[in-house]
Protein backbone atom coordinates (compact mmCIF):
# COMPACT_ATOMS: atom_id res chain seq x y z
CA UNK A 1 0.00 0.00 0.00
CA UNK A 2 1.23 3.51 -0.80
CA UNK A 3 1.80 5.96 1.99
CA UNK A 4 -1.01 8.14 0.68
CA UNK A 5 -3.42 5.20 1.02
CA UNK A 6 -2.15 4.49 4.53
CA UNK A 7 -2.71 8.14 5.46
CA UNK A 8 -6.27 7.98 4.14
CA UNK A 9 -6.93 4.84 6.18
CA UNK A 10 -5.43 6.49 9.27
CA UNK A 11 -7.71 9.51 8.82
CA UNK A 12 -10.75 7.24 8.51
CA UNK A 13 -9.71 5.22 11.59
CA UNK A 14 -9.08 8.39 13.62
CA UNK A 15 -12.53 9.67 12.61
CA UNK A 16 -14.19 6.41 13.66
CA UNK A 17 -12.50 6.45 17.09
CA UNK A 18 -13.39 10.15 17.46
CA UNK A 19 -17.03 9.40 16.61
CA UNK A 20 -17.15 6.51 19.10
CA UNK A 21 -15.69 8.82 21.78
CA UNK A 22 -18.20 11.62 21.10
CA UNK A 23 -21.07 9.11 21.26
CA UNK A 24 -19.88 7.40 24.43
CA UNK A 25 -19.34 10.80 26.08
CA UNK A 26 -22.88 11.82 24.96
CA UNK A 27 -21.56 14.93 23.23
CA UNK A 28 -24.03 13.98 20.48
CA UNK A 29 -26.88 14.81 22.88
CA UNK A 30 -27.37 18.63 22.69
CA UNK A 31 -29.31 18.63 25.98
CA UNK A 32 -26.29 17.09 27.73
CA UNK A 33 -24.06 19.82 26.27
CA UNK A 34 -26.45 22.64 27.19
CA UNK A 35 -26.77 21.26 30.73
CA UNK A 36 -22.98 21.41 30.97
CA UNK A 37 -23.01 25.04 29.83
CA UNK A 38 -25.93 25.90 32.16
CA UNK A 39 -23.85 26.39 35.30
CA UNK A 40 -26.62 28.42 36.97
CA UNK A 41 -29.32 25.82 36.33
CA UNK A 42 -29.38 22.05 35.83
CA UNK A 43 -25.59 21.83 35.70
CA UNK A 44 -24.16 18.51 34.51
CA UNK A 45 -20.37 18.54 34.93
CA UNK A 46 -19.81 15.40 32.83
CA UNK A 47 -18.28 17.26 29.88
CA UNK A 48 -15.42 18.49 32.07
CA UNK A 49 -14.36 14.84 32.20
CA UNK A 50 -14.59 14.53 28.41
CA UNK A 51 -12.38 17.56 27.82
CA UNK A 52 -10.07 16.69 30.72
CA UNK A 53 -9.59 13.08 29.61
CA UNK A 54 -9.01 14.03 25.98
CA UNK A 55 -6.57 16.87 26.76
CA UNK A 56 -4.50 15.04 29.37
CA UNK A 57 -3.96 11.85 27.36
CA UNK A 58 -3.21 13.86 24.19
CA UNK A 59 -0.83 16.23 25.98
CA UNK A 60 1.23 13.37 27.41
CA UNK A 61 1.48 11.42 24.14
CA UNK A 62 1.82 14.51 21.87
CA UNK A 63 4.91 15.39 23.89
CA UNK A 64 6.63 12.19 22.74
CA UNK A 65 5.23 12.22 19.18
CA UNK A 66 6.49 15.76 18.56
CA UNK A 67 10.02 14.72 19.56
CA UNK A 68 10.10 12.56 16.42
CA UNK A 69 11.55 14.03 13.23
CA UNK A 70 8.40 13.18 11.30
CA UNK A 71 5.10 11.31 11.62
CA UNK A 72 5.09 7.63 10.69
CA UNK A 73 3.44 7.96 7.26
CA UNK A 74 4.35 11.50 6.20
CA UNK A 75 7.56 13.50 5.82
CA UNK A 76 6.63 16.48 8.03
CA UNK A 77 4.25 17.47 10.83
CA UNK A 78 1.50 19.77 9.57
CA UNK A 79 1.05 21.99 12.61
CA UNK A 80 -0.77 25.34 12.69
CA UNK A 81 1.72 28.18 12.25
CA UNK A 82 -0.41 30.98 13.69
CA UNK A 83 0.66 32.18 17.12
CA UNK A 84 -1.02 35.58 17.31
CA UNK A 85 -3.72 36.32 19.87
CA UNK A 86 -5.60 38.60 17.49
CA UNK A 87 -9.07 39.95 16.79
CA UNK A 88 -10.17 37.20 14.36
CA UNK A 89 -9.29 34.56 16.98
CA UNK A 90 -11.26 36.22 19.77
CA UNK A 91 -14.21 37.46 17.70
CA UNK A 92 -14.50 34.15 15.84
CA UNK A 93 -14.39 32.18 19.08
CA UNK A 94 -17.03 34.47 20.61
CA UNK A 95 -19.35 34.01 17.61
CA UNK A 96 -18.84 30.26 17.88
CA UNK A 97 -19.61 30.45 21.61
CA UNK A 98 -22.97 32.11 20.84
CA UNK A 99 -23.81 29.41 18.28
CA UNK A 100 -22.75 26.62 20.64
CA UNK A 101 -24.70 28.05 23.57
CA UNK A 102 -27.82 28.49 21.41
CA UNK A 103 -27.98 25.01 19.90
CA UNK A 104 -25.73 22.72 21.96
CA UNK A 105 -23.85 21.64 18.83
CA UNK A 106 -20.17 22.23 18.11
CA UNK A 107 -19.02 21.13 14.64
CA UNK A 108 -17.83 17.56 15.46
CA UNK A 109 -20.94 16.34 17.27
CA UNK A 110 -23.15 18.12 14.70
CA UNK A 111 -21.60 16.11 11.86
CA UNK A 112 -21.50 12.92 13.96
CA UNK A 113 -25.23 13.36 14.67
CA UNK A 114 -25.85 12.66 11.00
CA UNK A 115 -25.16 9.02 11.94
CA UNK A 116 -28.02 9.04 14.46
CA UNK A 117 -30.76 9.88 11.94
CA UNK A 118 -31.06 13.08 13.95
CA UNK A 119 -33.32 15.47 11.99
CA UNK A 120 -31.62 18.46 13.68
CA UNK A 121 -28.39 17.56 11.87
CA UNK A 122 -30.14 18.27 8.57
CA UNK A 123 -30.40 21.93 9.62
CA UNK A 124 -27.29 22.42 11.70
CA UNK A 125 -24.68 20.78 9.47
CA UNK A 126 -25.49 22.67 6.24
CA UNK A 127 -25.70 25.91 8.25
CA UNK A 128 -22.25 25.30 9.76
CA UNK A 129 -20.78 24.56 6.31
CA UNK A 130 -22.48 27.64 4.85
CA UNK A 131 -21.18 29.84 7.68
CA UNK A 132 -17.64 28.50 7.26
CA UNK A 133 -17.84 28.96 3.47
CA UNK A 134 -19.02 32.55 3.91
CA UNK A 135 -16.08 33.30 6.21
CA UNK A 136 -13.49 31.62 3.97
CA UNK A 137 -14.71 33.25 0.76
CA UNK A 138 -14.90 36.72 2.30
CA UNK A 139 -11.63 36.64 4.27
CA UNK A 140 -9.58 34.08 2.42
CA UNK A 141 -6.27 35.96 2.54
CA UNK A 142 -6.42 36.90 6.19
CA UNK A 143 -7.27 33.58 7.73
CA UNK A 144 -6.15 30.81 5.36
CA UNK A 145 -4.08 28.38 7.38
CA UNK A 146 -4.51 25.24 5.30
CA UNK A 147 -1.92 23.12 3.54
CA UNK B 1 -32.30 16.95 33.10
CA UNK B 2 -29.35 14.73 32.27
CA UNK B 3 -27.56 12.70 34.90
CA UNK B 4 -23.90 13.12 35.86
CA UNK B 5 -21.92 10.41 34.01
CA UNK B 6 -18.23 10.92 34.87
CA UNK B 7 -17.04 7.44 33.89
CA UNK B 8 -18.50 7.26 30.38
CA UNK B 9 -17.50 10.92 29.91
CA UNK B 10 -13.91 10.13 30.88
CA UNK B 11 -13.84 7.01 28.66
CA UNK B 12 -15.27 9.04 25.76
CA UNK B 13 -12.66 11.73 26.36
CA UNK B 14 -9.89 9.12 26.31
CA UNK B 15 -11.19 7.80 22.97
CA UNK B 16 -11.25 11.34 21.55
CA UNK B 17 -7.67 11.82 22.77
CA UNK B 18 -6.69 8.49 21.19
CA UNK B 19 -8.14 9.64 17.86
CA UNK B 20 -6.10 12.86 18.07
CA UNK B 21 -2.96 10.86 18.94
CA UNK B 22 -3.46 8.48 15.99
CA UNK B 23 -3.80 11.31 13.49
CA UNK B 24 -0.76 13.21 14.77
CA UNK B 25 1.44 10.11 15.13
CA UNK B 26 0.58 8.53 11.75
CA UNK B 27 -0.16 11.55 9.53
CA UNK B 28 1.28 14.51 11.44
CA UNK B 29 -2.14 16.18 11.37
CA UNK B 30 -4.31 17.97 13.91
CA UNK B 31 -7.69 16.28 14.49
CA UNK B 32 -9.71 19.48 14.24
CA UNK B 33 -13.16 19.30 12.69
CA UNK B 34 -13.13 22.97 11.63
CA UNK B 35 -9.87 22.38 9.73
CA UNK B 36 -11.44 19.40 8.00
CA UNK B 37 -14.40 21.50 6.83
CA UNK B 38 -12.46 24.62 5.77
CA UNK B 39 -9.74 22.52 4.13
CA UNK B 40 -12.34 20.89 1.91
CA UNK B 41 -13.97 24.26 1.15
CA UNK B 42 -10.75 26.03 0.20
CA UNK B 43 -8.97 23.28 -1.69
CA UNK B 44 -11.45 20.64 -2.84
CA UNK B 45 -8.80 18.45 -4.49
CA UNK B 46 -7.76 14.79 -4.38
CA UNK B 47 -5.08 15.46 -1.79
CA UNK B 48 -7.79 16.67 0.61
CA UNK B 49 -9.73 13.38 0.49
CA UNK B 50 -8.36 12.37 3.92
CA UNK B 51 -10.35 15.21 5.49
CA UNK B 52 -13.54 13.82 3.95
CA UNK B 53 -12.59 10.34 5.19
CA UNK B 54 -12.07 11.66 8.73
CA UNK B 55 -15.53 13.27 8.68
CA UNK B 56 -17.05 10.08 7.22
CA UNK B 57 -15.33 8.18 10.04
CA UNK B 58 -16.95 10.52 12.55
CA UNK B 59 -20.38 9.56 11.22
CA UNK B 60 -19.41 5.87 10.96
CA UNK B 61 -18.20 5.80 14.57
CA UNK B 62 -21.53 7.24 15.67
CA UNK B 63 -23.43 4.66 13.58
CA UNK B 64 -21.37 1.84 15.13
CA UNK B 65 -22.02 3.16 18.63
CA UNK B 66 -25.74 3.52 17.92
CA UNK B 67 -25.81 -0.11 16.74
CA UNK B 68 -24.18 -1.53 19.88
CA UNK B 69 -24.25 1.10 22.59
CA UNK B 70 -26.91 2.93 24.52
CA UNK B 71 -29.42 4.89 22.44
CA UNK B 72 -28.72 8.64 22.21
CA UNK B 73 -31.92 10.55 23.05
CA UNK B 74 -33.06 12.91 20.29
CA UNK B 75 -34.35 16.39 21.08
CA UNK B 76 -37.84 17.26 19.86
CA UNK B 77 -39.49 20.58 19.16
CA UNK B 78 -36.35 22.72 19.16
CA UNK B 79 -36.96 25.74 16.88
CA UNK B 80 -35.47 25.19 13.42
CA UNK B 81 -34.64 28.91 12.84
CA UNK B 82 -32.54 28.80 16.01
CA UNK B 83 -30.68 25.75 14.68
CA UNK B 84 -29.93 27.60 11.43
CA UNK B 85 -28.76 30.82 13.12
CA UNK B 86 -26.65 28.83 15.59
CA UNK B 87 -25.13 26.78 12.76
CA UNK B 88 -24.23 29.88 10.72
CA UNK B 89 -22.60 31.56 13.75
CA UNK B 90 -20.74 28.34 14.61
CA UNK B 91 -19.49 27.84 11.06
CA UNK B 92 -18.46 31.47 10.55
CA UNK B 93 -16.87 31.80 13.98
CA UNK B 94 -14.90 28.56 13.94
CA UNK B 95 -13.60 29.31 10.42
CA UNK B 96 -12.51 32.80 11.56
CA UNK B 97 -10.83 31.44 14.71
CA UNK B 98 -9.32 28.53 12.74
CA UNK B 99 -10.59 25.94 15.19
CA UNK B 100 -13.34 24.70 17.46
CA UNK B 101 -13.72 22.37 20.43
CA UNK B 102 -11.56 19.67 18.80
CA UNK B 103 -8.79 21.71 17.14
CA UNK B 104 -8.36 24.41 19.81
CA UNK B 105 -10.09 22.70 22.75
CA UNK B 106 -8.41 19.29 22.58
CA UNK B 107 -5.39 19.36 20.24
CA UNK B 108 -4.40 23.00 20.86
CA UNK B 109 -4.53 22.69 24.65
CA UNK B 110 -2.61 19.39 24.39
CA UNK B 111 0.10 21.23 22.42
CA UNK B 112 0.15 23.88 25.19
CA UNK B 113 -0.77 26.57 22.64
CA UNK B 114 -1.61 29.92 24.27
CA UNK B 115 -3.62 30.86 21.17
CA UNK B 116 -5.81 27.80 21.66
CA UNK B 117 -6.16 28.51 25.38
CA UNK B 118 -7.50 31.99 24.57
CA UNK B 119 -9.86 30.56 21.93
CA UNK B 120 -11.15 27.84 24.28
CA UNK B 121 -11.64 30.23 27.19
CA UNK B 122 -13.51 32.63 24.89
CA UNK B 123 -15.92 30.17 23.27
CA UNK B 124 -16.57 28.32 26.51
CA UNK B 125 -17.19 31.55 28.44
CA UNK B 126 -19.42 33.04 25.75
CA UNK B 127 -21.34 29.75 25.40
CA UNK B 128 -21.99 29.69 29.17
CA UNK B 129 -23.25 33.30 29.08
CA UNK B 130 -25.39 32.57 25.99
CA UNK B 131 -26.97 29.51 27.61
CA UNK B 132 -27.68 31.57 30.73
CA UNK B 133 -29.37 34.32 28.70
CA UNK B 134 -31.39 31.86 26.60
CA UNK B 135 -32.54 29.66 29.48
CA UNK B 136 -32.85 32.00 32.43
CA UNK B 137 -33.45 35.49 31.04
CA UNK B 138 -35.36 34.83 27.81
CA UNK B 139 -36.72 31.41 28.74
CA UNK B 140 -36.57 30.51 25.03
CA UNK B 141 -35.53 26.88 25.25
CA UNK B 142 -35.94 24.37 28.03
Amino acid sequence: MSRATLRNLAALASGVVFGLGLSLAQMTNPDKVLNFLDVAGSWDASLLFVLGGAVVVSAVVFHFILKRRAPLWDTVFHLPLARAIDKPLVIGSALFGIGWGLSGYCPGPAIASGGLNNPEALWVVPSIIAGAALQRWSHYRQTADID
Amino acid sequence: MTSFTPLSALAGGLLIGTAAILLLWLNGRIAGVTGMITGLLVKPSGTQIWRLLFLAGLVLGTVLYAAWGQATPLRHGFPVPLLIVAGLLTGYGTAQANGCTSGHGVCGLARLSVRSLVATGTFLGVAIVTTFVVRHLVGLAT
